[in-house]
C-alpha cells in the first residue's frame, strides 16, 4: 500500500463527487501527493546526516536533532494527506451501501440479470437525502483536519520557515552549540508552497461545504413549490413505470423482512423527493 | 503517485489533442520526465554530500551549500514539469463536462448511443476552443517563468567548478568545490533546448489553433 494505492481507492469516490470534490482531489494528487513524492521527499532525505553541529561531543547532534525536528515535515505531510484524504472513504462505503440496496431490490422485483446489476454499478448516486449528510460530514472532517495539520505545523515550526542556524545546550551538549540545518532555503521554499496548496484545498472544502448547502435549499424550495415533480432515485423510479405499487407491496410481504423495512422508513421510494433534512 | 501516475492522467488527455499537442506531450514524457528520472536525478543525487569547501569549520559547508543553491536543480525541474503539464486537465475536465451533459440529454429521452459518446472525437470548437487555447497559454506562461527563474538564480545556466562563499560560520572566504559541474552543465543545457523546443510547439500549437478558427469564420461568411 503506498501513495499509488490510495490513489486507486480514491478514484473511485471521484464518480460520486461534486465537480469541486473533484478538483479538489486532483489539486491533492498532483501539487501535494505527488510534489512531496517526486520533490520534497529528496529535499529532507539528507535531513539528519546532514545536520551538522559544532562540536565533537559524541551524542549531541543526535539530541539537537530531536529537539529541534521532533517530527519531521515529511511525515506530518504524509500524516496530513492521508487523513485528509480518508473522509471520502465514508463517502465510498455510504454509496456501496446502497448500490447493495438498490440490487437487492432488483432481485426482489425479478430484474437480477446481470445487465442490470452492472448498471447499478454504473450510475452516480445523487447526494441527496443521508449520502447528503455522510458528505458534508466528510467535508468537514477534511477541513478540521487541514486547520489542525496547519496548526500543529506553525506550533512545531514557528513562522513556517527554516532557520539556517539553532543554538543547541541541551544535555550532553557542553555549551551552547551552534547547529547548522541542511538545505534550510529549499526547505522554506517547499513548506510555503504546501502551505499555500493546503490553503487552496481548504478554500474549495469551503466552497463545496457552501455549494452543498445552497444547492440542497433549492431543491427543497422547488420541492415544497412542487411536490409532485419528486425525482426518485434511479430505480425507485424505473420500476414504478413497470409495477404498480401494490404488486411491490406484495412481493416485500412474501420476502425480506429487512428490505421491508427499509421501504417502511421510505414510503415513496418511487418518488422519492430529495429531501433535505438540513434547512 | 509519481510521474507514471501523471503520464497516466495525462494520457487521456492526449485523445482530444491536436497533432502537435501529441507531439509535446511525447517531448514532454520522453526527453524531459524519462531524462530526469533516469539520469538526471543521479548526476544531482550526491549534490550537497559532494560539495566540498576548504575549512574544516562545522557548518561552514552547509551554509555555503544553501547560499549558492537555494532550491536544487532537480525541484525546480519537477516543479516545473508539474506546472507545465496540469493545464491540459482544464482541457480534460471540459471534455469530461461535455460529455456529462450529453448524458444528460440522453437521458432526458434525446437518443445518443452511449458507447458512440465515450469515443467519440470532441472537436476543439466553441468554449471548449478557449479552454484549450488557454491551457496552452498557461503552459507557455509558466515555461518562460521556470526559465526566467533558472536565469536568474544560477547566473547564466553554467554550474561553475569553484565557488567562493563567505557566509557565517565560515571564518574567511573559502573555496567551495561543486560535484560533477560539467555534467551538470550539459544536462542544464540540454533541459533547457528541450524546453525551447517545447516552448516552439506550443506557439505552434496557438498559431494553428488561431488560424483553424480564423479560416472556419472565412469559409462560414461567404
Amino acid at each position: 500500500m503506498n501513495w499509488a494505492g490510495l490513489y486507486t481507492v480514491l478514484s473511485g469516490v471521484n464518480r460520486h463527487s461534486t465537480a469541486i470534490g473533484r478538483i479538489w482531489l486532483s489539486v491533492i494528487f498532483i501539487f501535494r501527493i505527488m510534489v512531496l513524492v517526486v520533490a520534497a521527499e529528496s529535499v529532507w532525505g539528507d535531513e539528519k546526516s546532514a545536520f551538522t553541529c559544532n562540536t565533537q561531543q559524541p551524542g549531541c547532534n543526535s539530541v539537537c536533532y530531536d529537539h529541534f525536528f521532533p517530527i519531521s515535515h515529511i511525515r506530518l505531510w504524509a500524516l496530513q494527506l492521508i487523513l485528509v484524504t480518508t473522509p471520502a472513504l465514508l463517502v465510498a462505503m455510504h454509496v456501496a451501501y446502497q448500490q447493495h440496496q438498490e440490487k437487492k431490490l432488483l432481485v426482489l422485483t425479478g430484474h437480477g440479470d446481470p445487465k442490470h446489476m452492472e448498471e447499478v454499478k454504473k450510475h452516480k448516486m445523487r447526494i441527496s437525502g443521508s449520502l447528503w449528510w455522510t458528505y458534508v460530514c466528510s467535508v468537514v472532517f477534511r477541513l478540521l483536519f487541514e486547520a489542525v495539520f496547519m496548526y500543529i505545523f506553525y506550533m512545531l515550526y514557528p513562522g513556517y520557515q527554516m532557520v539556517r542556524l539553532v543554538k543547541c545546550e541541551a544535555y550532553p551538549c557542553p555549551n551552547i552549540v551552534d547547529c547548522f540545518i541542511s538545505r534550510p532555503t529549499e526547505k522554506t521554499i517547499f513548506t510555503v508552497f504546501m502551505l499555500v496548496t493546503s490553503s487552496i484545498c481548504i478554500v474549495l472544502n469551503m466552497a463545496e461545504l457552501v455549494y452543498l448547502v445552497v444547492r440542497a435549499c433549492a431543491r427543497r424550495s422547488q420541492h415544497n413549490s412542487n411536490p409532485s415533480s419528486g425525482k426518485g432515485s434511479f430505480y425507485g423510479h424505473k420500476l414504478s413505470s413497470e409495477y404498480k405499487q401494490n404488486e411491490i407491496n406484495q412481493l416485500l410481504t412474501e420476502q425480506d423482512g429487512s428490505l421491508k423495512d427499509m421501504l417502511r422508513r421510505n414510503p415513496g421510494l418511487q418518488d422519492k423527493g430529495d429531501r433535505c433534512s438540513a434547512c | 503517485m509519481d510521474w507514471g501516475s501523471l503520464q497516466a492522467v495525462l494520457g487521456g488527455v492526449n485523445k482530444h489533442s491536436t497533432s502537435i499537442g501529441k507531439i509535446w506531450l511525447t517531448v514532454l514524457f520522453i526527453f524531459r520526465i524519462m531524462i530526469l528520472v533516469v539520469a538526471a536525478e543521479r548526476v544531482w543525487g550526491d549534490e550537497q554530500q559532494d560539495f566540498v569547501c576548504n575549512t574544516l569549520q562545522p557548518g561552514c559547508r552547509n551554509v555555503c551549500y544553501d547560499h549558492f543553491f537555494p532550491i536544487s536543480h532537480i525541484r525546480l525541474w519537477a516543479l516545473q514539469l508539474i506546472f507545465v503539464s496540469t493545464p491540459a486537465l482544464l482541457v480534460a475536465m471540459h471534455v469530461a463536462y461535455t460529455r456529462h451533459e450529453k448524458k444528460r440529454r440522453f437521458r432526458n429521452g434525446e437518443k445518443i448511443d452511449i458507447e458512440e459518446l465515450k469515443n467519440e472525437k470532441i472537436h476543439i470548437r466553441g468554449a471548449l476552443w478557449w479552454t484549450y487555447t488557454s491551457s496552452i497559454f498557461f503552459r507557455l506562461v509558466f515555461e518562460a517563468v521556470f526559465m526566467y527563474v533558472f536565469y536568474y538564480m544560477y547566473d547564466g545556466y553554467q554550474m561553475p567548478r569553484l565557488v567562493k562563499c563567505d557566509a557565517w560560520p565560515c571564518p574567511n572566504v573559502v573555496d567551495c568545490f561543486v560535484s560533477r559541474p560539467t555534467e551538470k552543465t550539459t544536462f542544464t543545457i540540454f533541459m533547457l533546448a528541450v524546453s525551447g523546443i517545447c516552448i516552439t510547439l506550443n506557439l505552434a500549437e496557438l498559431c494553428y489553433l488561431v488560424m483553424k478558427i480564423c479560416t472556419k469564420d472565412s469559409k462560414k461568411t461567404p
